[in-house]
């Protein structure tokens, strides 16, 4: 066991990990946050993303060790500071961009990367950024809604409503 | 996964010393590498990560066209050799996913020599001479088979080196499941003749399409081609196309990639 | 002015915020004090015979606490079916035992032969790999293929199954001479061999159970990714494992998606309590994916002949159909009704025929159980007709659309005993069908495909006019086809002394939004704000015994009996009031969350009416028992029949042979709609796994029962960028005429509707382009079968 420490939703954290504990059993079991889900093994579905150094990382794939004084965020940390739901939270509510809420963590990290580099995404490119996150429920008509109204885009006319 | 010792060297030098022990793996980006060990399918003892190295980190213009670090991430790549080589930029910008092009490099993918990898189609393609810690290998000679290449024991890709063509575009037809490429065809014009690399495709890995680089060395068009077959003899069979589909993916998509270099 | 709170309001859902902000809680996201990690010991061929399993060595490693193997479950009951079907013979199905753990042989890829409790995951990981080292398993040849499963004799998934085959039913047996005469008569008939592939239902949640036991009060505790607790409880506690259901309690948490695989009792699930019981720790367990690959119960996998016969114009005169259709290793739960009564009741579809016939042969192979998945049964049923159909208007040079409009039931024609046994209550089929027409201006389909001609691309239309029964189910009927479960539900509605709403409900939510929405219909009732109702679901310590939810049965059933208790409410509420008021209880009108004294402006409100409840001062003891809670239980007098018209336009690439879903038009009957934004919701998820069914996922396994699509690197999942945004309507509405809320039901319909549509608009495309040689494609109708079609 080896003591890792980084910067997890703005606050220092440490803990002790093996050389194969991943990043998202440190937050999960290591810090309690269980908000980033784990939902495959082979680095595919997406619902454990979080953001590295401001990049969107699948937890699940990389070592706690790899990322020893790294600034992590995660879906606990997206909140804004009053505790109200940020602008892309608030869209997935309002454009009910989610349902069972288990890939949610990991669709609204790479949502939120995604309007970090590209603020006014066309519908193709939301789709293609979020080619890594799968999710059973919405068939992702409200995901790429709700990403799409986020970023200040009038979607009333993406489908008959 | 087993266990295992974690070491995160920052230079070269460091990394060759340990990665010449016992047990010892090296570990890049890790997107391949990591689900393979929860598969307990690698098991190694001492993990050795390269991607704290300073020195293989980053794109550059050099001597022989375009320099990339080895430990430099698909995502850097997509946005830094944009200027400089836009079909690689693009090729790396349609690696996997964004969270898989944050982490993955350029030396990790080619080490691993996926036979369904984009990264070595370039490689091969563009003529690049592949850089180690002890050598210079060029691509014809590096790429050996199935995750198979020339690199010996102890051996890591520091960077490498791509002479830029004047014209190339990469097309890639996704498998639908993995998003890996069932069939990648890359295709560079230098002044000197056309290259053509397909990955996906053939039951030996990456390979040149060498009556296609002669046709359309004489000919830079999409109707250069239209005469040629592909032997589906030499391509692989899969729950995702059979050989006689991935060889007409061949010929399809590399007509698109000469339409797509423009 | 679309309403903004109570029934038919897009209310937001509440349930999000917790999602939003990683405050849901999973089952396997609860820490437990002194817990300790299962893992199973799972087959890694697909039949063999368990040998000796030497446990030593791994009993020996570090952290190891305890080893199950099938021996220890060898005197405990099997995980039973559902469902007793009958063969055409009347002789009933064949009903192997289902065990805890495999015990004498194993008979899938993944079956669990032994567990491995440890104090972590690690440690108990290393000694399952040790022990399955130590464990001898004589492999025997793999039964994979149902034609041979059914050929050959010799070989047995289960020794005392000679031909391997669970039952051989016919749907009405009765009426098979008349179909078969009628379909010698016809003046035409069409043919069609249909392969409905097998898919891993792959909730984006993997399984996941806890187990707890007290030894001081012998009460056990079973936490679980469950869509129906108490269907969950009565299995493991009185059918597996013995325990009273009094003992028990069972908690389905958040559940991450279901889609079918989650109404099952697993053997893991025992394996848990029995191993808290032993060790007096908790026990828990959570399903890597690959687990969940090789053991979630699959869904579809039949192969079907469908013939039709008709006359030359296109009206339909008979149907009948052989399936095979594949079970598995075992019968899941559910398993022996999803081909049977899930599926040959809708083989007449939206359509009046007057013969139709359907054969199914449910068959045992060396595979993961297959069993009910979004839909189940009924988008095999809809599938084989809206593709038979479509060959018919192919073969005799018919509109599709007038096909449909000639053949679809009129709504004078409700209610309508189809001749496989349902009462359609209500519906207008050609309302859906119109609505259709007009959302995907099939008028401008022509220039639409001139344009993608011109980007060197084929477009092609697809239609499917679809109904399904939902809302399951009518007990009385349900049990004389074979249920061994009552289907009811129920929910009891506390008002608490301040006015404010606690509901429990045994439907249980798993991405369906049942918080916001019950909220909603009780909130208009009571006339109250929703946010002084809450939903309570999940916990069989705090719900009144219900069913839980599959079959698009939440609101039909459960609401239904959520309704009627909010009416026990009012109605007794009505009586405190009279007492308040010094009025006639009959005097009293209940309206806009007021009790009132009828001609007078004499009223009381709700919450004035709740606070006398418990705080009985001024209050008829002596008539009127204190408190305000009710509850109800209701059983459905019928099916509830939604029904649709779906329109898909695909784009083909020739070169490559891929398949562009560009434009997807629904347009539905649910009935009443309470909450609009979350049935839009339901109908894009089911209208995205009919499209994975139909371009992109398949289920293989190799001559020897190894699974290959064992993973997301080969399983091919719908992503963003694989759907186009969905244009969906539900304006035609014609009330369920048997449930108070006049609902239908959602869950199921674009599962069901779409397939066949995408599948139409495929070969529509490619006859469109002159390949008029391909009749048809199984699906899914990937790339590179589209290719080998085309240049076939």
């Amino acid at each position: 066991m080896t003591k890792v420490s980084m910067t997890v939703n703005g606050k220092a954290v440490s803990g002790e990990v093996e050389g194969r504990t991943l990043l998202s059993s440190f937050l999960r079991e290591g810090l309690g946050m269980t908000g980033t889900h784990v939902g495959c093994d082979t680095s595919q579905c997406g619902a454990c993303v979080v953001h590295v150094d401001g990049k969107p990382v699948k937890s699940c794939t990389v070592f706690a060790s790899d990322v020893a004084g790294a600034t992590v965020k995660t879906i606990e940390g997206m909140a804004n500071a009053d505790g109200s739901l940020s602008v892309l939270q608030q869209s997935f509510q309002d454009h009910h961009g989610l349902q069972c809420g288990f890939c949610t963590p990991g669709m609204v990290m790479s949502a939120a990367a995604l309007l970090a580099e590209n603020p006014r995404p066309t519908e193709h490119e939301v789709r293609h950024y979020l080619e890594g996150n799968i999710c059973r429920c919405t068939g992702y008509h409200n995901i790429v809604k709700s990403v799409m109204a986020a970023s200040g885009q009038d979607v009333s006319a993406l489908a008959a409503e | 996964m087993h266990n295992f010792d974690f070491a995160k060297p920052s230079t070269i030098a460091d990394a060759a010393n340990a990665l010449a022990g016992e047990g010892a793996q090296a570990l890049s980006g890790g997107q391949t590498l990591i689900p393979t060990m929860k598969q307990r399918l690698a098991a190694p003892g001492v993990l050795v990560s390269l991607t704290g190295i300073a020195e293989m980190q980053g794109v550059c213009t050099g001597d022989g066209g375009l320099h990339i670090g080895a430990a430099t991430s698909h995502a850097v790549v997509a946005k830094d050799a944009h200027p400089h080589y836009r079909a690689l930029a693009e090729l790396a910008g349609g690696i996997g996913d964004p969270a898989v092009r944050s982490r993955g490099t350029i030396g990790g993918s080619i080490a691993n020599n996926d036979p369904a990898a984009c990264y070595p189609s370039a490689v091969l393609a563009s003529g690049a001479t592949v850089v180690t810690n002890k050598r210079r290998i060029g691509s014809d000679d590096y790429f050996q088979g199935l995750f198979t290449t020339a690199l010996e024991e102890g051996e890591f890709i520091t960077s490498v080196v791509f002479p830029i063509p004047q014209k190339a575009a990469y097309v890639k037809f996704n498998q639908p499941a993995s998003r890996f490429a069932l069939t990648g065809v890359f295709v560079a014009k230098f002044a000197n003749g056309v290259r053509v690399a397909v990955t996906g495709a053939g039951n030996d890995g990456v390979f040149r399409w060498k009556e296609a680089e002669a046709a359309l060395s004489a000919n830079f068009s999409a109707s250069a081609i239209s005469g040629l077959t592909v032997d589906p003899a030499g391509m692989n069979t899969d729950l995702h196309g059979s050989a006689a589909y991935r060889a007409n993916l061949v010929k399809v998509l590399t007509g698109r990639a000469v339409t797509a270099a423009g | 002015m679309p309403k903004d709170h109570g029934i038919g309001a897009s209310s937001k859902r509440r349930e999000d915020i917790r999602f939003l902000t990683g405050r849901g809680v999973y089952t396997d996201d609860m820490a437990l004090h002194a817990q300790a990690a299962a893992v199973f010991v799972r087959s890694n061929v697909a039949h063999g015979r368990i040998g000796k399993i030497d446990t030593t060595k791994a009993s020996a490693m570090p952290g190891v606490l305890a080893i199950f193997t099938g021996e220890d479950f060898k005197d405990v009951g099997g995980n039973p079916a559902g469902w007793l079907i009958n063969s055409r013979d009347g002789t009933p199905m064949r009903e192997p035992k289902r065990p805890v753990l495999a015990h004498g042989k194993v008979r899938h890829v993944g079956d669990a032969y032994a567990a491995v409790i440890a104090e972590t995951v690690a440690q108990a990981k290393d000694a399952a790999e040790q022990l399955a080292e130590d464990s001898v398993i004589e492999e025997l040849p793999a039964i994979v293929d149902m034609k041979a499963a059914v050929a050959d004799a010799s070989n047995r998934v289960h020794d005392e199954i000679p031909d391997n085959v669970c039952f051989d039913w016919g749907w009405i047996e009765d009426n098979r001479a008349a179909v078969d005469a009628a379909m010698k008569a016809a003046p035409h008939v069409v043919t069609l061999n249909l392969v409905n592939n097998r898919l891993i239902p792959n909730a984006m949640e993997p399984r996941a159970s806890i187990g707890e036991y007290n030894p001081g009060t012998g009460d056990y505790k079973l936490t679980t990714t469950s869509q129906n607790p108490h269907l969950t409880r009565l299995l493991v506690a009185a059918f597996v494992l013995g325990i009273p259901e009094n003992k028990l309690t069972v908690v389905a948490p958040d559940v991450g998606g279901g889609f079918g695989s989650k109404i099952y009792h697993y053997g893991e699930e025992a394996l848990v309590l029995a191993a808290a019981k032993k060790l007096g720790r908790p026990v828990r367990w959570t399903a890597e994916r690959s687990e969940s690959f090789l053991t979630d119960a699959h869904g579809r996998d039949h192969v079907t002949k469908i013939e039709l016969g008709c006359t030359k114009d296109g009206e339909i005169l008979a149907i009948r159909t052989e399936t095979l259709a594949n079970v598995g290793a075992y019968l899941s739960n559910f398993s022996t009704a999803t081909p049977t009564f899930l599926h040959g009741t809708l083989m007449s579809g939206p359509y009046k025929v007057p013969h139709v016939y359907v054969n199914v042969k449910t068959v045992f192979t060396n595979t993961a159980p297959v069993d009910a998945y979004r839909g189940a049964g009924r988008p095999e049923a809809t599938y084989s007709l809206e593709r038979v159909i479509d060959q018919m208007c192919r073969e005799l040079g018919l509109d599709p659309f007038e096909v449909r409009r000639k053949n679809l039931l009129t709504p004078d024609q409700f209610p309508y005993q189809s001749p496989v046994g349902l009462l359609y209550d209500t519906g207008n089929y050609q309302a859906t069908l119109d609505k259709a027409v007009q959302m995907a201006d099939v008028a401008g389909f022509e220039k639409r495909a001139a344009e993608s001609k011109a980007r060197g691309k084929l477009r092609g239309m697809g239609l499917s006019t679809w109904i399904e029964a939902c809302g399951i189910a009518p007990s009385n009927l349900v049990g004389i086809l074979g249920s061994r479960v009552g289907l009811f539900d129920a929910a009891t509605v506390r008002v608490n002394a301040t006015g404010n709403i606690s509901v429990m409900v045994g439907a249980h939510s798993h991405g369906q939004g049942h918080e916001t929405v019950f909220a909603q219909i009780v909130a208009e009732k009571l006339g109250i704000p929703e946010s002084s109702v809450d939903i309570v679901h999940g916990d069989t310590s705090k719900i009144p015994f219900g069913m839980g939810s599959y079959g698009s049965r939440s609101l039909a059933v459960c609401g239904t009996a959520m309704t009627k208790a909010v009416d026990k409410i009012i109605a007794k509420g009505k009586k405190i009031a009279a007492h308040m008021l010094e009025a006639a209880e009959g005097d009293i009108t209940f309206e806009d969350g007021k009790f009132s004294v009828s001609g007078t402006d004499k009223a009381k409100t709700f919450g004035e009416i709740a606070f006398s409840a418990y705080v009985p001062h001024n209050y008829p003891l002596e008539t009127l028992e204190p408190g305000l809670e009710e509850t109800a239980f209701y059983d459905p007098a019928n099916f509830t029949y939604p029904a649709g018209a779906y329109i898909c336009e695909v784009e083909v690439d020739e070169g490559t042979g891929k398949v562009e879903v560009v434009a997807f038009h629904c347009a539905d009957d649910f009935g009443n709609v309470m909450n609009p934004m979350i049935v839009e919701g339901q109908v894009h998820g089911g209208v995205g796994q009919g499209i994975g069914q139909a371009l992109l996922e398949f289920t293989t396994y190799d001559e020897n029962g190894q699974l290959l699509t064992g993973s997301y690197m080969d399983y091919p999942m719908p992503r963003a960028e694989d759907v186009p945004f969905y244009n969906v309507d539900y304006s035609c509405q014609t009330p369920c005429t048997h449930n108070p809320l006049g609902v239908k039901g959602c869950g199921e319909a674009g599962a069901i509707g779409s397939p066949p549509a995408v599948v139409n608009a495929v070969i529509d495309a490619l006859h469109r382009g002159g390949h008029t040689h391909v009749k048809h494609i199984d699906m899914p109708v990937s790339p590179s079968r589209v290719w080998s079609a085309i240049n076939g």
